[in-house]
This record gives C-alpha cells, sequence and structure tokens, in this order.
C-alpha cells in the first residue's frame, strides 16, 4: 500500500500513514471549514489497510488545535481502527497534549470513552 | 428602513476591541481574522491556556457563521455578501469577549433559541455528555457543520450563552451571541 503524506497547512494538519510499518501519525492544526474533504481520503485509506494489517498499528494524534467539525472525522478514523482492533490486531493510540491543556486531554478522553482502543495519554513537556 | 447593526455597540470606539469585523464571511476572512487575533494575543503576551481558548472559541463563532448563516433581508444595505455576519473581539478584565452577529429567518429563531436554552440549563457535567452524544450520534449535515460548536463554546468557557434576537423586520431578525472567555476556568 502506498503511504499518505501531507504536508501541514494553517488549517489541515500533516498526516503521515504508513501501512509498511503500521504507523499512522496526524499532527497540528485541524481546523478546515469542510473537514470531510480532508479526511475522506485517509478513511478510505483504512479501510484498505483493515484488509490486511500489520500485527501491531500505533497511531499518534499530536494536534495543537481541532474543530468540530473535524471532531466527528477524527472519530470516524478512530471507528476503522477500532475495527482493525476488533479483528485481534493490536493498536495503540498515542494521544498528546501539551502541557496544561486540559481541553485537548479531556477530548481525548472523550475518544477513550467512545471507542474500544487502548489509549495512552501523553503529556508534552516543554 | 433605520436598522444599523452598528448601533448595538455604544462603545464601539474602545481602545479594548481589537477587532471589528462585518461582512462576508467565507475561509479567507476565516483565517486572516484567526492570524490577526491570534499575534494580538501574543503580543499582549496573554497566557498560553487562555489563548488556545480564545482560538479555538473564535474557530467554532467564525464557522458557525460560515456553515449557518440566513442570506441577508432583501432590503439591507449590503447585497453582496452571501454569508453576512458580524464579528467583534474585545479585551476585558481576565479575558476576551467574542460577540458574534448575524441574520436568522424567522422560522428558525425557536429551534436556536431552544437549542442555546438546553445549553445554558445543563451543568458543566451534563455539556460534556451532550457533546459526546452529538459526537457519537449525529451525521455531518450537508452545510457541513456538526451541530456541535455551540456545546463546544459552552464546554470550553465554561460561561453562559449570552443572546438576543433584534426584529428587523416580520421575517427576519438579527441575531447577537455574546461569548465570555475568561482566565479562571
Amino acid at each position: 500500500m502506498e503511504p499518505i503524506i501531507i504536508e501541514g497547512t494553517p488549517k489541515t494538519p500533516t498526516v503521515k500513514f504508513n501501512a509498511a510499518e503500521g504507523v499512522f501519525e496526524i499532527k497540528g492544526r485541524s481546523i478546515p471549514e469542510n473537514s470531510v474533504e480532508f479526511y475522506k481520503p485517509l478513511v478510505d485509506w483504512l479501510d484498505n489497510y483493515k484488509e490486511s494489517p500489520l500485527p501491531k498499528t500505533v497511531v499518534n494524534i499530536r494536534l495543537e488545535y481541532f474543530n468540530t467539525s473535524s471532531s466527528k472525522c477524527i472519530l470516524d478514523v478512530f471507528k476503522k481502527l477500532e475495527a482493525i482492533h476488533k479483528a485481534k490486531n493490536e493498536v495503540e493510540v498515542n494521544w498528546y497534549y501539551e502541557e496544561d491543556d486540559e481541553d485537548m486531554l479531556e477530548a481525548g478522553e472523550d475518544y477513550e470513552s467512545i471507542i474500544r482502543v487502548p489509549f495512552k495519554m501523553i503529556e508534552i513537556v516543554e | 428602513m433605520s436598522f444599523n447593526v452598528e448601533n448595538y455597540f455604544s462603545d464601539l470606539s474602545d481602545k479594548d476591541i481589537i477587532l471589528f469585523y462585518k461582512g462576508n464571511v467565507d475561509s479567507d476572512i476565516i483565517n486572516h481574522i484567526l492570524d490577526t487575533v491570534e499575534d494580538k494575543m501574543v503580543e499582549m503576551n496573554e497566557q498560553p491556556k487562555l489563548r488556545k481558548k480564545v482560538y479555538n472559541v473564535l474557530v467554532e463563532s467564525l464557522q458557525n457563521l460560515y456553515h449557518h448563516v440566513d442570506r441577508v433581508p432583501e432590503d439591507f444595505e449590503d447585497q453582496t455578501s452571501e454569508k453576512f455576519g458580524l464579528l467583534v473581539v474585545k479585551k476585558i478584565k481576565n479575558g476576551y469577549k467574542i460577540i458574534t452577529g448575524n441574520f436568522v429567518h424567522a422560522g428558525n429563531i425557536e429551534k436556536l433559541e431552544e437549542k442555546i436554552k438546553r445549553i445554558n440549563r445543563s451543568s458543566h457535567e451534563e455539556i460534556k455528555e451532550l457533546y459526546k452524544f452529538i459526537l457519537n450520534h449525529q451525521r455531518i449535515s450537508p452545510k457541513g457543520g456538526g451541530g456541535l460548536g455551540l456545546v463546544d463554546i459552552a464546554r470550553k468557557t465554561g460561561n453562559k450563552l449570552e443572546y438576543s434576537f433584534k426584529e428587523y423586520n416580520d421575517k427576519y431578525s438579527f441575531f447577537y451571541l455574546n461569548i465570555l472567555v475568561t482566565e479562571d476556568i
């Protein structure tokens, strides 16, 4: 599978999905007006990856800001990961948040409570 | 029609107003406003925590306008703006006040007001649960909104949403939303 590599912009995150390594990363700001347009290719890609995933998939989410429209798309990404996990593959989500950013920590906890995949909350200390 | 949206702000010359905008709310304007306010907050040495909250609330407020405003009335002074909105960002003690304004069809007032009232009578815990429920159960509308903007604003600020509807004519009202983002939360 071809990896996805998208450079970040002021409104959209850097994305690196590498099927050969089983490491996926979303990093930066995700505040586009039309988040579906941005996330649909990622969700479709995960749909393919889901067919023959590696025994272990690691997902690093390191967002500075995301809007509510992205929050639904990020949930769609996690739902694909949940399906991979349910099919007896190891999936680990590392949810990074900046020091004192309780809102970002809470956002991670929201997903953790909805999605049945192990989450690790990691505080970034400057 | 003597209606003038600026009359609402008796203190517009106030030096504490760091941004005033009225006109079409498109993607470029949203970028420009976000950059301007972010730069000003850095210049004013605001704490990262407050800066982030203001930025988040500003994103949601502007994108609410972008996704949901109704068309302007036929006799309104600005007919070129497809998505007419108004925004004021004001520095206050302990934080910022963000005011948005937009036209709402008379037929849409009740639904909007009911939504705000529901949020305002909810506790912080209930708002968190409401957020999660909508996140998990509601699809993104054809307009592109997720129905989460106001809930998110209330959750992040911890403050009640102040609002008012000023009647423009029998078909339209102008809706003002006052959001307080304060430090001690």
